[in-house]
């Protein structure tokens, strides 16, 4: 065993990973903050009127990040899962478990942001889109996880169902997501698609950027908290 | 390993014929729900005629998911899953028996029905082949991965509606492919993309799930 | 100013959308920070 192999599962110990956690949420958390405050300044005030929707389509300024967010947070929630699988460290599975409800969450607003967008747009408070389809599929996939994990007493046994079930998820995510995509070409009646999005201009997309780093700080400050949380409760 | 194979289909096959009861259930829900629909709906028969691919389908989704707990529930309750774990035979061969058996008694069936539901909504006579075809592919599809939820959650209280809970999603797009190939041949369309798409889905979940249902059996029964 | 709330006579849709959107995020912290008052004694 090198000295390389030693350090890296120094922080893999809840005491030691405990104080780390603690230090980058409150930075990550300042970071939100900024984040928040230049991406709001830049989607509410510089970003320019859009031609074709007006002032309604501001409110891509969440709805995209916050998508983005879901299926990223997924990915690392499978990810943390394989590590734990692997390894069987105690701490990976706190992670996935604590990234889960904030996950959820992002999908949750994707979903309504997507659904207040649609209705001036579209004239419809759903829109069977790609896009909004698979985010819809994807809450329930983790809610699936989050029910999974709550109906097993067995402490050992939720992290370790929740881990396969996390990894069988992300895979098959790609899939469910070209399937849904096929299927709305198939059905062309209902030819409203959010990719028909304005043609970003240089300070949308910054907002949108900049909206991104702020619910990733947001997402990272919020898991790292609720891990710590994890940890002092398990005692 | 193929006689231990052999032994376990065998024995599966045995063990459903024994509760008939349990498999003619399945069916009836199949038929039942397929039922419900022109009673919710309407019975304008372009309607019907339109939405029959869809409603086949899902029906035959939902049967399988009803089914999937008796998949492992049996053996679990009277420890025969725990000596076929420590057994000589390989997990992943234990549970691809299994569920080829759990295919046969409630996958099969319902490819064999689904044209008696077809003639009810009024299916065009060309459409019958595509459908069965596309069942056939995706009903193995749905217990090969139902198999995994079904391991996930053996033993639990909240049992199968968690179980629908966390296969559905993975059941959407065989739905999508199965549903719309018979859709494409119904527009005029081949739907041959589709079905080659359900069968590669097929080999793939074939050759990967069992290996995550085992992952799973092993998990649920430490 | 209030050419701002007004959204353009969206204002119902855009802070419909980044009211909820916060409100959850802040509700999301607010139980978080129970629960770690909570384990902290």
């Amino acid at each position: 065993m090198t000295t390389e192999s030693i350090k890296w599962f120094w922080y893999s110990s809840p005491q030691t990973f405990f104080p780390l956690a603690g230090r980058i949420a409150r930075i990550c958390t300042v970071l939100a903050a900024v984040f928040g405050v230049a991406g709001l300044y830049t989607g509410l005030f510089v970003a320019p009127t859009d031609a074709t929707q007006g002032e309604v389509y501001r409110v891509i300024f969440i709805h995209v990040p916050a998508a983005w967010m879901s299926m990223f947070l997924y990915v690392v929630m499978a990810f943390w899962a394989a590590v734990g699988l692997s390894f069987n460290t105690r701490l990976s599975f706190l992670m996935a478990r604590a990234l889960a409800p904030t996950g959820a969450l992002f999908t949750f607003i994707a979903l309504w942001t997507g659904s207040l967008w649609g209705k001036p747009t579209w004239g419809t408070w759903w829109v069977w889109d790609a896009r909004l389809t698979s985010e819809l599929i994807l809450l329930f996939l983790y809610f699936g996880f989050i029910a999974l994990q709550a109906s097993i007493d067995e402490r050992r046994r939720a992290d370790r169902a929740g881990a396969v079930l996390a990894i069988v998820g992300v895979v098959n995510i790609p899939i469910i997501y070209y399937s849904v995509k096929w299927w709305n070409t198939l059905h062309q009646g209902a030819s409203v698609s959010f990719s028909k999005a304005p043609s970003m201009a240089t300070t949308m997309f910054i907002g949108m950027i900049l909206m991104a780093l702020c619910f990733w700080a947001y997402s990272i400050a919020v898991a790292l908290t609720r891990v710590r949380c994890e940890i002092a409760e398990a005692g | 390993m193929l006689t231990a194979s052999r032994t376990l289909v065998r024995r599966d096959l045995l063990l459903a014929l024994r509760r008939r009861s349990d498999v003619a259930t399945a069916l009836l829900f199949f038929i039942i729900v397929a039922s419900l629909f022109p009673l919710g709906i309407g019975a304008e028969p372009n309607l019907l005629r339109s939405i029959a691919p869809g409603v086949i389908w899902v029906a035959a989704l939902l049967s399988s998911m009803l089914s999937l707990s008796r998949l492992f529930a049996g053996d679990h309750a009277d420890g025969t899953l725990e000596q076929l774990l420590l057994g000589a035979a390989p997990l992943g061969v234990v549970v691809a028996s299994k569920t080829l058996a759990h295919w046969l008694v409630s996958g099969l069936p319902l490819v064999l029905i689904a044209p008696l539901i077809a003639l009810q909504y009024d299916v065009a006579a060309d459409l019958y082949g595509v459908l069965a075809l596309s069942l056939l592919l995706g009903t193995p599809i749905l217990s090969i991965i139902g198999a995994i939820g079904a391991a996930l959650t053996l033993g639990l209280r909240g049992g199968g509606v968690l179980l629908s809970l966390l296969i559905l999603p993975l059941y959407v797009p065989v739905l999508i492919l199965g549903a719309g190939a018979v859709e494409m041949a119904g527009a005029g369309l081949s739907p041959s993309g589709q079905l080659l798409l359900l069968g590669a889905m097929l080999i793939v979940a074939a050759v990967f799930a069992p290996w995550a249902t085992a992952a799973a059996l092993r998990i649920s029964l430490e | 100013m209030s050419e701002f709330f007004n959204m353009g006579g969206y204002a119902f849709y855009v802070w419909g959308s980044y009211g909820v959107t916060f409100a959850l995020l802040a509700i999301e912290v607010v139980v978080l920070m129970k629960r770690k008052r909570e384990t902290k004694t």
